[in-house]
């Protein structure tokens, strides 16, 4: 067992895990968010997608050591304490960019790492930007609007710090998106 | 699923991992990205006693300017090699392979030195740095060395790496300007090519058509010698023997070598 530390939807924990236990199971089990989803369990289908460190990823290939020292945002993590929803869980629930709900935690957590790259998105480069997450009801069509309506409704600022990769690095790849400031709520 | 057990350290410098790697021994892995090894060590295809976790090594990162190269780092992220200005503008064929790796969470976590290490013969980054002619440095306890990309793919996941060499930085020729065209054919959008091509310069590299990526030696050598694209494409599958898998048998794949050469060819920019 190994000690980590890690920032999970801005509050600081320490838990003790094996390294071996990856990222989505430590977000269920051990912090008890079950947003994030495993779905196929083999990096496809983005159902586990969560965002580290700015940064969208599938926390099914990562393992919760590899995450220590950074920070981790689950969809539980988007709306304001007040119950207020995030932009993204809005335009979501506005254009209905959901059928059975099962991909939608790892959609809108990738459009929020989209949105936090590239705010004003074309129609093409969502769908690429989504290419990485599956909606077996094939839901597309509407989960398309609802990320092009988040894009009109206002940036999708980036959760946390928006550096990718080496955990505690400041250097942000270029075209990487700022992490700094509060988030924009139209 | 769940990888078999084992132990993790955290390199915290390149010497560091290298000392690791001396104590621990050949059963332990390097881990850079994870996103080829995890799914590996999740099926159970790979059960390392150890893991080497060079994810926090900044000075393996970064991509800078060398003469007439381009030095990037073997820890940096397909995302960061494909939003660079520096390699979009000197090196532009690998800024595009690198966007073409998997998808954007992938292109997050995955690393170029990874990619190269794992020397998988059906991925983007690979055939990549062969079409540059590019080279990779490997560090060992006895120094660092400079790989050619011609001598770098040794065999099937297989590179000539030593097992106590840590691959540390990624070299490629600065060539702005240089036409380049890049094929990649797919089921899925997030799929390996079951056929890839590559070509810039006077290289043809083709990927999945053998057990490394493979330069279309005679595709090359027509069109230096004066044929028409469209000839020179017809000899792109020539002495390859590729395998055959569930998305192809080695005559489709011959058939999508040829089809996708010309089309490089035809469409390089």
């Amino acid at each position: 067992m190994m000690r980590v530390e890690l920032t999970v939807n801005g509050q600081r924990r320490s838990d003790e895990v094996e390294p071996r236990l990856l990222l989505v199971h430590y977000l269920r089990e051990t912090c008890g968010l079950r947003a994030a989803n495993v779905g196929c369990d083999t990096t496809s289908c983005g159902a586990c997608t969560v965002l580290f460190n700015g940064a969208s990823v599938k926390s099914c290939t990562m393992l919760t050591v590899q995450a220590a020292g950074g920070e981790v945002t689950t969809a539980e993590g988007l709306a304001a304490a007040d119950g207020e929803l995030h932009p993204v869980q809005r335009a979501f629930r506005q254009e209905h960019g959901l059928q059975c709900g099962f991909c939608t935690p790892g959609m809108v957590m990738a459009t929020v790492g989209l949105l936090a790259e590239n705010p004003h998105p074309t129609e093409t480069q969502v769908r690429e930007g989504l290419e990485g997450n599956l909606c077996r009801c094939t839901g597309y069509h509407n989960i398309i609007r609802a990320v092009l309506a988040a894009a009109e409704a206002g940036p999708g600022e980036a959760v946390a710090g928006a550096a990718v990769g080496v955990s505690g690095a400041s250097a942000a790849g270029a075209g990487r998106a700022n992490g700094a400031g509060e988030p924009v709520r139209p | 699923m769940i990888p078999a057990p084992f132990d993790y350290v955290a390199a915290e410098s390149t010497a560091h991992a290298l000392d690791l790697m001396a104590s621990l021994g050949d059963e332990a892995k390097l881990l850079a990205g994870g996103h080829s090894l995890l799914p590996m060590m999740k099926l159970r295809l790979v059960a390392p006693t150890a893991l080497i976790d060079l994810g926090r090594l900044t000075e393996l990162t970064g991509i800078s300017a060398d003469g007439d190269e381009l030095v990037i780092g073997a820890m940096t992220r397909h995302a960061e090699l494909a939003a660079s200005e520096l390699v979009r503008a000197g090196a532009p064929l690998l800024a595009h392979a690198a966007a073409q790796v998997g998808d954007p969470q992938i292109r997050h976590r995955g690393t170029i030195g990874g990619s190269l290490a794992h020397a998988d013969p059906a991925a983007d980054l690979p055939m990549a740095l062969l079409a540059l002619g590019g080279s990779v440095e490997a560090q060992g306890p006895g120094g660092t060395r400079r790989i050619a990309a011609d001598d770098f793919f040794a065999g099937f996941f297989e590179t000539s790496l030593a097992p106590d060499e840590l691959l540390t930085a990624v070299r490629v020729p600065r060539a702005p300007g240089a036409a380049w065209g890049y094929q990649k054919f797919v089921r899925r959008a997030i799929d390996w090519a079951i056929v890839g091509v590559a070509a810039t310069g006077d290289r043809i590299v083709l990927a999945n058509m053998g057990p490394v990526p493979l330069r279309a030696s005679a595709a090359e050598q027509a069109l230096a010698g004066g044929a028409s694209i469209a000839d020179a494409a017809r000899l792109a599958a020539d002495g390859t023997e590729p395998g055959e898998d569930i998305h192809a048998d080695g005559e489709f794949r011959r058939h999508l070598a040829r089809v996708l050469t010309l089309r490089a060819l035809e469409h390089r920019t």
